[in-house]
Formats: C-alpha cells, sequence, structure tokens
C-alpha cells in the first residue's frame, strides 16, 4: 500500500508535491522578512559597508558555484527517477549530498578565520545579521543533505521515486537562497 | 516513480549559464561603478533565482495556484518592507523620532558648516 501523499491528489497534483510547495512558499516569509530587515537596516546605515568589507568575495563566490553545481545534480536525480533509475537518481543524490557537506565545511572555515579575527555575532548589527542568516541558511542546508541521504537510501532500491523530485524542490529552494544572500553579505561593500 | 513525468531539458547547459552569470556578478562589482554593481549583483541574482525556479523546480509544469501561492508570500514580504521601512531608515515621523540620529545629523550639519 503506498502512502496518501503519494497517491492522493484532490488539489490536481500529488499531495506531497503540494506540501513541499506549501513549506517553500512559508520560507519564502521566513528567508523574505529576514532579507528584507537586513536591505533595510544596510540601506539606513553607510557604515555597514566598513563591516561588509571584510567578507570573503571568493569564499562567497565558490559556495555559490557548488550550490549552484548540486542543484544539477538534484534535478540530474529528478531526471533519473522519472526515468525509473532508482540507482542512477541515488547516484546524483549522492553527488548533491557532497555539495552540501562541501559547503558547511567552506562555511565552517570562513567563520572560524572571521570568529578569529574578532568578527563574533556580537559584534555589531551587521554581523548579526550576517551570522543570522547565513546561519539559518546553512541549518537548511543540513536538513536537507539529512532528507537527501533518506530519499537516497529508498531509491537505491527503486523504492519511493517520487520523493527525489520533492527533495530536489527543497534545495533548489535553498540554492535560490543563496543567490540572494551571496550578493546582499559578500558583494554589496 | 512520479505521477506525471516532467519535461527535462539540457540542464547542463542551464547550469553553465548560471555558472556564467555568477562569474559576471562576481566581476562585475570590480569596475566599481555603482549602477554596474547593482545590476551585476542583484540583478544579475533575480535572473539566476529565476533560472532556477522555472529550468530546475519546473514551476511551469505545475497547477496554476503554485506559482500565485509564492507570489502571494513575496507580495507579504513587500508589504512588511514598505510597512517597516520607514521606521528603520528615517530619523523621524509622525508622533516619533529618533534622538539620538536627530543629535547626529545635527552634528553633521554643523560640521558642514564649519569643517575642522
Amino acid at each position: 500500500m503506498r502512502p496518501v501523499a503519494t497517491t492522493r491528489s484532490a488539489t490536481g497534483m500529488p499531495t506531497a508535491r503540494l506540501a513541499v510547495w506549501w513549506l517553500i512558499a512559508s520560507e519564502v516569509v521566513i528567508f523574505g522578512g529576514l532579507l528584507a530587515s537586513y536591505i533595510m537596516h544596510r540601506l539606513a546605515h553607510d557604515a555597514w559597508s566598513v563591516q561588509a568589507a571584510y567578507t570573503n568575495t571568493w569564499i562567497g563566490a565558490f559556495n555559490t558555484l557548488v550550490l549552484l553545481t548540486s542543484s544539477l545534480t538534484a534535478v540530474l536525480g529528478h531526471k533519473a527517477a522519472d526515468e525509473g533509475d532508482g540507482e542512477r537518481a541515488a547516484k546524483m543524490l549522492g553527488f548533491t549530498m557532497l555539495g552540501g557537506v562541501t559547503f558547511l565545511v567552506v562555511k565552517a572555515f570562513e567563520w572560524t578565520i572571521e570568529i578569529q579575527h574578532g568578527f563574533t555575532i556580537t559584534s555589531n548589527t551587521f554581523w548579526s545579521f550576517y551570522y543570522s542568516a547565513a546561519g539559518l541558511h546553512a541549518l537548511h542546508v543540513l536538513a536537507g543533505v539529512v532528507v537527501m541521504g533518506i530519499v537516497a537510501a529508498s531509491a537505491r532500491k527503486n523504492e519511493e521515486l517520487h520523493r527525489v523530485e520533492l527533495i530536489g524542490l527543497y534545495w533548489h529552494f535553498v540554492d535560490i537562497v543563496w543567490i540572494f544572500l551571496f550578493p546582499l553579505l559578500y558583494i554589496a561593500k | 516513480m512520479s505521477e506525471e513525468h516532467t519535461h527535462h531539458p539540457n540542464y547542463v547547459k542551464i547550469w553553465a549559464i548560471l555558472v556564467v552569470l555568477l562569474v559576471i556578478s562576481v566581476t562585475g562589482p570590480m569596475i566599481g561603478i555603482k549602477w554596474v554593481t547593482l545590476f551585476t549583483a542583484f540583478g544579475i541574482a533575480i535572473v539566476k533565482a529565476y533560472m532556477v525556479v522555472v529550468n530546475f523546480m519546473h514551476i511551469g509544469a505545475t497547477r496554476r495556484f503554485v506559482p500565485y501561492l509564492v507570489v502571494t508570500c513575496l507580495l507579504f514580504m513587500f508589504l512588511f518592507f514598505a510597512g517597516v521601512a520607514p521606521d528603520v531608515m528615517k530619523a523621524d515621523g509622525e508622533n516619533w523620532s529618533k534622538p539620538s540620529w536627530l543629535e547626529a545629523q545635527a552634528q553633521a550639519a554643523l560640521e558642514g558648516d564649519h569643517p575642522h
């Protein structure tokens, strides 16, 4: 017997996919509120550009490349799942997880350097926003990697392949959030 | 397996375009012109996000209410910005003021009149 989330489609689409889009819509409000707050404070305080000058653009750019590439492997996993190739889908999700882990390792390295230089979450409001926004995003990356591992394990056995698309949707959203965080925190100096 | 099969475009080509846009968004601000920085950093971010939503998330292939749902949430973000930004960005308003900001503005004006 297949789960209700897979078989039921009262809205014209599988309930599981609707649930993920609903989650994404709620995340838009969460990250949107955070980024809107950052933008209004940044516009009001020219001095923030002095603090922003200490963020490393190249590290941010590298992490953007990593997430864009992991989005590619996630969508290739979706394609493989659509073709019924669970093994390839699991392999692609594995590459995506590798991207997520790489992102987190680079972030940890970057934060270590920044904290060693005295830029902590309590240094001033810019760094409070920096750590809050990037930290909340990093938690989403971590959650995505964990769930992706569970989805990949079942996909490898050719089971519940519809979940590959669902975790992919979430992952692309996490990618989009970073696409906006990158210029806000690393480029606008 | 998914109930409906999605049309899958050439994802590698889309990824390559996204990478090129990333390179432009990093190199653009190096020119040092403010409007170029704004366009290459934030304009390109919007283009990249649109490309991911359309090509990787296949929002066009979902039911029509899904994009409406997401856009409604985005509108809430703009509503929040419009409602709160004046309090954050202005020194005073109707029945309220930020004394420290007004003092700083007065000081700046004074220093402007009598530069050291």
